[in-house]
């Protein structure tokens, strides 16, 4: 728990990724796992360690950072919901390496008037890079506080100059089976209907809230993650921060998304955090913090309440959930 | 001669078990243990009912008919995991938020079908006794046919619960019919073959001779 001044220290300063790391080699060792677990433990940290840090990264606006308690990266980077990389909680973490991220560009098009193609190093160029510690709240009712590195999605939207048509925007995601094995398809067939899609409205979209994210923990974007592009809006559902980003699209219309499409009774577009609508399978009104034994209150857009909810003024979102 | 591995395969049943111990005392449940726990012990529970339902259509298969030793056995165990599972949701997932649990129970139809067929293991385990199979009579069989019921709930609470890939319900529900379309099958071929019945005669234990 941070005590004084969190906005000043960067949740890397604190735990250093080799000190974390050496810990857990040091546990794994210690409780004498046997030499199996040890190695696997070493080659999950060679995984991870293998990605590049990220110079420069400036801490976020003091007012959306938290100072709740980080998770750990290992939780972070094991236990993600990433369909094109399998379904399991853990499959994305195996099959990260897969998703190779290099080259990568980022078709910016539609209702604009300067359509764009961007390599991803020149996106990382757009605006400078801060750390965003956010809580992340999944729609399976658990969640997690997270140290994101990125910048404002708006750096990118004024980059191409909307014109007043431009309502929406739809983010796509890539399909390559190779690089995304879970998009192969199987016997009892795909559980998504690929491009994974996604939305937001034009003031969504907008707000300083939510970013482009190429990082976490200092560091690059983990695979299993997103990488190398993707999307944090944090009063939101976790599944509307689509993950590893090939196309920005600026529509006049309500675009599609893909959890809306397979399942509209249960995900709606708009998807903000609220313990007031509940799933319709499961309670909305708590969630497991991952690492807490007890379960929470779920808070109204996630906490971000008086930051956003000006957005939904005068809207039923009930009807609009 | 099966028998003499009746205790083999009792500790092969345990050993899921044992997997969830040591996991848990080296801190290898991920991320999310609670969630981890409940799907193992749901999983392994599905999983062993269905092999508690293979054992007829083996014995009538292999002829093999001592197998049927096993089946009191794997039933058993099947109830073992399902009572975990639940607890694992009570104790650790809710914390005893009996309200919550309730509302659960009442509004959410997986855990409705869930929780109905836990409930209706507990006869079938109560009665599992030999002196209960005697005093029951033909009422018995009567009342185990439930696991029929049963099987067919614990299938479809695991088909409502998931969010979009169906493969894995949809595994266990290929299996179960499969079960339950050999009985049938059976049953229709022994009504219609004066052989097989003769054959059918001989492969159901009667009470009398089961001791």
């Amino acid at each position: 728990m941070l005590i004084k001044k969190p906005e000043e220290i960067k949740a890397a300063e604190i735990t250093s990724k080799e000190l974390y790391l050496n810990r857990r080699q040091f546990i794994a060792s210690a409780l004498g796992a046997g030499a199996a677990f040890a190695a696997l433990d070493l080659a999950g940290a060679h995984n991870v360690h293998a990605l590049e840090k990220l110079p420069n990264v400036k801490k976020g606006p003091a007012a959306y950072n938290t100072s709740e308690k980080l998770n750990a990266l290992k939780d972070i980077t094991s236990y993600n919901n990433f369909y094109e990389l399998g379904v399991d909680k853990g499959d994305p973490e195996l099959n990260a390496k897969y998703l190779i991220t290099k080259p990568w560009s980022v078709a910016v098009e539609g209702e604009v008037k300067k359509a764009k193609t961007f390599a991803i190093e020149d996106i990382m160029k757009l605006a400078p890079l801060e750390e965003r510690i956010y809580r992340m709240r999944c729609v399976e009712a658990w969640s997690m506080v997270i140290p994101w590195i990125g910048f404002p999605l708006s750096a990118l939207i004024s980059q191409v100059e909307p014109t007043n048509n431009a309502k929406f925007i739809q983010f796509v995601t890539l399909v390559d089976p190779k690089r995304m094995p879970g998009q192969k398809p199987s016997l009892f067939g795909n559980p998504i209907d690929w491009p994974y899609v996604e939305g937001l409205r034009m003031d969504e979209a907008m707000h300083p809230l939510t970013i482009l994210c190429v990082g976490l923990y200092g560091e690059i974007l983990p695979a299993q993650n997103g990488a190398p592009l993707r999307l944090v809006v944090p009063w939101k559902y976790g599944f509307k921060s689509i993950k590893s980003i090939v196309k920005v699209r600026f529509v006049e219309q309500q675009p599609a998304t893909s959890w809306n499409k397979m399942q509209p009774q249960e995900y709606g577009f708009y998807s903000n955090v609220n313990p007031e609508v509940d799933h319709p399978r499961w309670t909305q009104a708590t969630e497991r913090r991952i690492g807490e034994f007890l379960r929470r209150k779920t808070l109204p857009f996630n906490g971000y309440g008086e930051q956003v909810a000006s957005l939904y003024k005068g809207m039923d979102l009930k009807k609009f959930y | 001669m099966l028998s003499y591995l009746k205790p083999l395969a009792f500790i092969i049943c345990l050993i899921p078990f044992g997997q969830l111990l040591y996991r848990a005392y080296t801190n290898d449940l991920g991320a999310n243990p609670i969630d981890t726990i409940t799907r193992f012990t749901g999983s392994w529970s599905l999983f062993i009912l269905l092999a508690t339902l293979a054992v007829t259509p083996l014995r009538r298969i292999t002829g093999r008919n001592d197998l049927i030793r096993y089946r009191r056995m794997l039933g058993l165990f099947a109830f073992f995991y399902a009572a975990l599972h639940f607890s694992t949701y009570m104790v650790l997932d809710l914390y005893f938020d009996f309200s919550a649990i309730a509302k659960d129970i009442l509004k959410r139809p997986y855990i409705t079908v869930g929780f109905s067929a836990l409930v209706l293991l507990i006869p079938l385990a109560a009665t599992s006794t030999s002196g209960m199979i005697r005093r029951l009579g033909k009422r018995w069989q009567q009342l185990h046919y439930l696991v029929y019921v049963i099987a067919i709930l614990g299938v479809i609470h695991f088909y409502w619960l998931v969010k979009s890939d169906i493969s894995r319900p949809a595994q266990y529900g290929l299996v179960l019919v499969l079960l339950l379309g050999f009985r049938l099958y059976y049953k229709w071929s022994a009504a219609s073959t004066p052989r097989r019945r003769a054959l059918s005669a001989v492969a159901t234990p009667r009470k009398d001779q089961a001791a």
